[in-house]
């Protein structure tokens, strides 16, 4: 069988899985310069079930698409660092202020310029937002069906992919032709780590802004190497429609935000002493709380 | 027409509970804008599947009953649902966040290019006015739900698309009969209309479900346990403790994820929500993710050594103490005070 061609969506996101006492501020808001970027972890479990596609089918080429600002070009490195051949950053300040819906759009539009492809990964959910909607809407905009909560991709026989499904009260299994979407559900494996190799070679991968910062022997150095280029796609080089971008292109607008602030109520403090059990419980059974 | 429409999951043949909470919570919100509550539901062998859903003030049912519509696929699905939408032109539109609901939803709302709100755990009617367009819009669909770990809470609104869609939890609204021997009108769809051949090129190989063995969703009495319990052999007095007292036993992500107790009883943000009369949390310090799903508690009592918890900042009753000695003491005076 001749090699896949895949794409995995990335998604760079804030960590907010360990809030601490200093991610929130005095105020009660969050405060997001105190948690890391961090590769968004089911997209790191999509990344590992592709390279291991990789390791299965010789040929295979694993290509990074994410979107977000320039500083989201360190995912591209990171999948690079792990065993992904190349990689693309969407960015553009238009981009801005965009729903999954726009979000979605903006993806479709990337994808289709990479086609054609065999495969597209991500994984089911990003934990900034938790909606797991960009996968199916990047599925239905460039109109191929989709396969989601996948735990393990088994094999790809005569343009079949078999794939294994986690739902919430049990598994299944599924055929699907390609070209198929694929989100990777969080009890799937573990990504690699980086591979030595790697992170040499790819150490000095960088979009063409960032290159704007570097010395005269950088540029040189990209020169030599285009492998290095990690290409930057703005509104104009996807000709993206802008009534479907940012705020304009997203249906649904946040009217409030709440942070959530432990609120005091009182408690009545009781001690582990047999008295105050004993009159808790007591309570309890007087009010029909229980028994 | 302008109607509220709850996309109904099937399970073996009958309903599942998300879907009765939502066209109970359906009903309420046609209701409120003066329209009509519909429901589609898509299986198989479906006969006699309107009598549950019409008690329920459902006006119209749409139903396509096909073997090949289960189990769920999403092309062929979404397909009849878009189309269903296309027609009805609903104002609201309701899916529970289960693994059909968060698969097919954002499917139709992109198809039909209009906003979506993921795992919702309010629902409410209310106006919104946009200063900027100096426009008013009245009885808008307020979708409210955590967002970014479960640190804030959401309201979100899509002014300008219909349906206004969103996917709902299980287990945070009420389930209740509208009225035995409500009748109502079925509407039996031509599937030659409503699905292509090529909507069925994902074929299911295999399926096995698992009966859900523990039902702390439906529990009145909850011991909750968390890192702190300590051991497997801890939470062995919380087991004991429901048994006395007739109720179940959950668990914090902390404590499942140290291996103390199995993942189907875990309780918050990623785990069930619960809204029992009695929660009683043991070792459990609070997170906002874990209150995210029991917060909703008639009556909390938190028992932990450290009286900073912040679950102590919801709890009726802060017991400061021990797990290993607090449980025994309440079985004993439980015990001691019902004979």
């Amino acid at each position: 069988m001749k090699g896949l061609k895949i794409i995995v969506l990335a998604k760079q996101v804030p960590d907010t899985r360990n809030v601490g006492k200093d991610a929130m501020k005095a105020n009660g808001t969050v405060n997001r310069g105190a948690l890391p970027a961090i590769f968004n972890p089911e997209d790191l479990k999509a990344l590992e079930q592709a390279l291991q596609l990789k390791d299965k089918y010789p040929g295979t080429t694993v290509t990074i698409l994410t979107m977000g600002p320039g500083r989201a070009a360190d995912i591209v490195r990171e999948g690079l660092f792990r065993g992904a051949d190349n990689g693309y950053l969407i960015t553009d300040r238009k981009f801005a202020g965009s729903d999954t819906l726009a979000t979605s759009y903006a993806i479709s539009l990337a994808a289709k310029k990479l086609a054609p492809f065999d495969l597209i990964l991500c994984g089911r959910q990003a934990i900034d937002g938790d909606t797991a909607q960009v996968g199916p809407q990047v599925a239905e905009k460039i109109n191929i069906p989709q396969v989601t909560y996948a735990e393990m991709i088994d094999k790809v026989d005569k343009g079949k992919i078999t794939i294994k499904r986690r739902l919430e009260r049990g598994v299944e299994t599924v055929e699907a032709p390609m070209p198929l979407l694929v989100t990777v559900h969080g009890s799937a494996p573990d990504c690699r780590s980086r591979n030595a190799k790697f992170l040499l070679k790819y150490k000095h991968a960088e979009t063409w802004t960032e290159k704007q910062r570097d010395t005269e022997d950088y540029i040189k150095l990209h020169e030599d190497r285009p492998y290095l280029d990690i290409a930057e796609w703005t509104v104009d080089d996807l000709k993206a429609d802008e009534t479907y971008l940012g705020l304009t292109g997203s249906p649904t607008k946040v009217k409030r935000v709440f942070n959530v602030v432990f609120t005091a109520k009182e408690a009545k403090v009781l001690n582990e002493s047999d008295s105050d059990i004993e009159e808790l419980m007591k309570e309890l059974i007087d009010n029909h709380n229980i028994g | 027409m302008n109607n509220v429409i709850v996309y109904c999951e099937i399970e073996e043949g009958s309903i599942v509970d998300v879907s009765l909470e939502l066209l109970t919570k359906g009903k309420s919100l046609a209701d409120q804008i003066g329209v009509q509550l519909d429901a589609i539901v898509i299986g198989s062998n479906l006969k006699d599947i309107g009598k549950e859903i019409f008690s329920y003030g459902v006006n119209q049912l749409f139903v396509a009953d096909d073997p090949k519509l289960y189990p769920y696929q999403t092309l062929p699905h979404a397909s009849i649902v878009s189309k269903i939408f296309e027609e009805e032109k609903p104002e609201i539109a309701l899916f529970g966040a289960t693994s059909i609901g968060r698969d097919l939803a954002p499917r139709i709302a992109s198809a039909l290019k209009c906003g979506l709100t993921a795992d919702c755990t309010s629902l409410e009617i209310g106006d919104h006015e946009d200063k900027k367009a100096k426009k008013v819009y009245k009885n808008l669909l307020f979708q409210i739900r955590p967002a970014f770990g479960g640190n804030i809470i959401a309201t979100i609104i899509n002014p300008e698309t219909k349906p206004q869609m969103a996917t709902v939890r299980e287990g945070v609204m009420k389930k209740e009969i509208y009225k035995i021997g409500h009748k109502g009108s079925l509407v039996e769809l031509d599937l030659s209309k409503y699905v292509d051949e090529e909507d069925f090129v994902v074929k299911i190989i295999e399926r096995h479900m698992e009966k859900s063995k523990v039902n702390i969703k439906n529990s009145q009495i909850i011991i909750s346990g968390g890192y702190g319990v300590g051991s497997s052999e801890n939470f062995n007095l919380l087991f004991k403790l429901a048994e006395v007292l007739g109720g179940e036993v959950g668990g914090s992500r902390a404590a499942v994820d140290a291996g103390y107790i199995s993942h189907e009883r875990q309780i918050g943000q990623t785990g069930v929500t619960v809204r029992p009369k009695l929660y009683i949390a043991c070792g459990i310090s609070g997170a906002v993710q874990h209150r995210a799903g029991m917060d909703q508690s008639a009556m909390i009592i938190s028992v932990n050594r450290d009286p900073e918890a912040p679950i102590n900042n919801i709890a009726d009753y802060a017991i400061i103490g021990d797990v290993a000695a607090v449980l025994p003491k309440m079985i004993k005076y439980y015990k001691k005070n019902t004979k």
